[in-house]
């Protein structure tokens, strides 16, 4: 257990460095380009991400909260919950989180908020009906480990990163589509063979770092799932009690969820659906936010 | 300055440093055992609140189970007397084992079972055992990292330098996890 959340940790600091470089080859190859400054560039692209970081760091719960019409509620309205929530808090040590409730039929949950001492749980009533005190005490332990772990954080610098890139490949390409190209080959620099190689290479980098930046933060939000998972069960010492919430869940899966969307899709306990889903083939696997539910239980009862 | 001089500068002031590094790892844990304890105390105290409000509750139902009823207020004031913590642990011990026989005895009174009032007390009484559980983990966690850096080399120069003292566990019976339909319902 204690092996899966270190070699989780590695993998995601290792996919931030990825999206980091990512971002400054798209600012590089585009200072080159424009003001034949790469450096420029690549310092323009990094700080942009870091105002949109802050920015959503801030504000991001409570607009989450709010997008999925979740509502505060007291411990006398949900006492079970409340307990549960306190008790799991009292063992991992952090302050117990503000407690919401979303009006949704699908069983699922998540967490939200800068950092433990400013953070929120919400689940949706359909979890409240369909799991028994053990699973909901699974639910909350992964809930609770993504706050614990800062994944909210974790997940807001990511979004922000991927967003950065794709803002900045978007902005020049239809700059570069709308009379940058003409403006700039064949002009002062002389055209040579060398500005022809970073044109085709830009081009390709700008295409591909789009998608390739999307991939990554797939990745990333799987990688934390797992660990989330892992730690969850270390907090309530009882591993079975998530594998059974998931297996519920999964068989729940036809219910579709109104609030869901690809913007809060990678911070539910399992990826929110619209419509039926089926298995999944390689190619989707890429695309999700989250693991197969299979493999997650897979790993729970391995525990 | 000769380069030996230098040497020796250097690895002082490194084992300075680890020294204050140790120093502050181990208050920052004695300060976590000592938050864990205050919450195990907190829950049990309101386990003890809530003890008196069950007996009275189960009281005007089953009328035949006096034995029962002795049994766990006198483990309660028994817990609430006690000193040291293995005292104490037993007490506490048999007040859990109480509260789930009450639990059970319920069983057999429908009447009760239907009350309000018994179904909310229930309620608190099972999230309270999994609060004093919860807590009695983070406890132990806590004491077991902190007698670990008391007891190796090269932190228990330092805590013997401070007198930093390894802890007591806090053993207590643990509630039953798997969901039951006698003792502890969801």
């Amino acid at each position: 257990m204690y092996e899966q959340i270190a070699a989780n940790r590695r993998r995601t600091i290792l996919l931030i460095v990825g999206a980091i470089v990512l971002l400054g080859a798209v600012g590089y190859v585009l200072g080159l380009w424009y003001g034949n400054n790469g450096l420029l560039g690549l310092v323009g692209a990094v700080a942009l991400a870091i105002v949109l970081s802050l920015g959503s760091f801030f504000g991001g719960d409570r607009l989450v909260l709010a997008s999925t019409r979740a509502r505060e509620v007291t411990p006398q309205e949900q006492p079970r919950l409340h307990n549960i929530v306190e008790g799991l808090s009292i063992a991992a040590g952090i302050p117990k989180p503000r407690v919401y409730v979303i009006p949704e039929q699908a069983p699922n949950a998540f967490a939200t908020g800068r950092n433990p001492e400013h953070a929120s749980i919400a689940v949706t009533e359909g979890l409240l009906a369909t799991m028994n005190r053990v699973e909901l005490e699974g639910v909350i332990g992964h809930e609770l480990a993504h706050v614990v772990d800062r994944d909210i954080l974790v997940g807001t610098v990511v979004a922000t990163l991927v967003g950065a890139v794709i803002l900045i490949s978007e902005f020049f390409m239809r700059s570069w589509w709308w009379g940058g190209v003409r403006g700039r080959r064949g002009g002062d620099r002389g055209g040579g063979g060398i500005e022809a190689i970073i044109f085709a290479v830009g081009i390709v980098l700008l295409i591909l770092a789009p998608i390739i930046a999307q991939i990554v933060r797939l990745a990333v939000s799987r990688q934390r799932e797992f660990l989330a998972d892992a730690q969850g069960a270390l907090l309530t010492r009882y591993p079975p009690g998530l594998a059974s919430a998931l297996r519920k869940i999964g068989a729940a899966s036809g219910i579709p969820m109104r609030s869901a969307n690809n913007a809060t899709a990678h911070l539910w306990l399992n990826q929110p659906s619209r419509i039926q889903g089926e298995g999944m083939g390689p190619l989707e696997k890429l695309f999700s936010t989250h693991p197969p539910i299979e493999e997650r239980i897979r790993r729970l009862e391995e525990m | 300055m000769p380069l030996w001089l230098w040497i020796v500068v250097v690895l002082v002031a490194l084992l300075v440093l680890s020294g204050i590094l140790i120093y502050n790892r181990l208050v920052k844990l004695r300060a976590r055992v000592n938050n864990g304890w205050s919450q195990i105390d907190v829950q049990l105290r309101r386990r003890y609140d809530l003890i008196p409000n069950l007996v009275k509750t189960v009281q005007g139902y089953a009328t035949h189970e006096r034995e029962l009823f002795e049994n766990v207020t006198e483990a309660r004031s028994r817990a609430i007397d006690a000193d040291a913590v293995p005292d104490q642990a037993q007490a506490e011990n048999q007040i859990t084992r109480g509260i789930r026989q009450l639990f059970a005895v319920a069983e057999n009174y429908p009447d009760l079972k239907a009350n309000e009032n018994f179904l909310a007390l229930q309620e608190e009484l099972t999230g309270t055992e999994s609060k004093i559980a919860f807590a009695r983990q983070f406890y132990n966690d806590q004491v077991m990292l902190l007698n670990t850096l008391i007891g190796s080399f090269p932190s228990n120069v330092v805590a013997k330098t401070f007198r930093f003292e390894p802890r007591e566990f806090f053993d207590i019976e643990e509630p039953v996890r798997a969901p039951s339909e006698v003792e502890f319902p969801r």
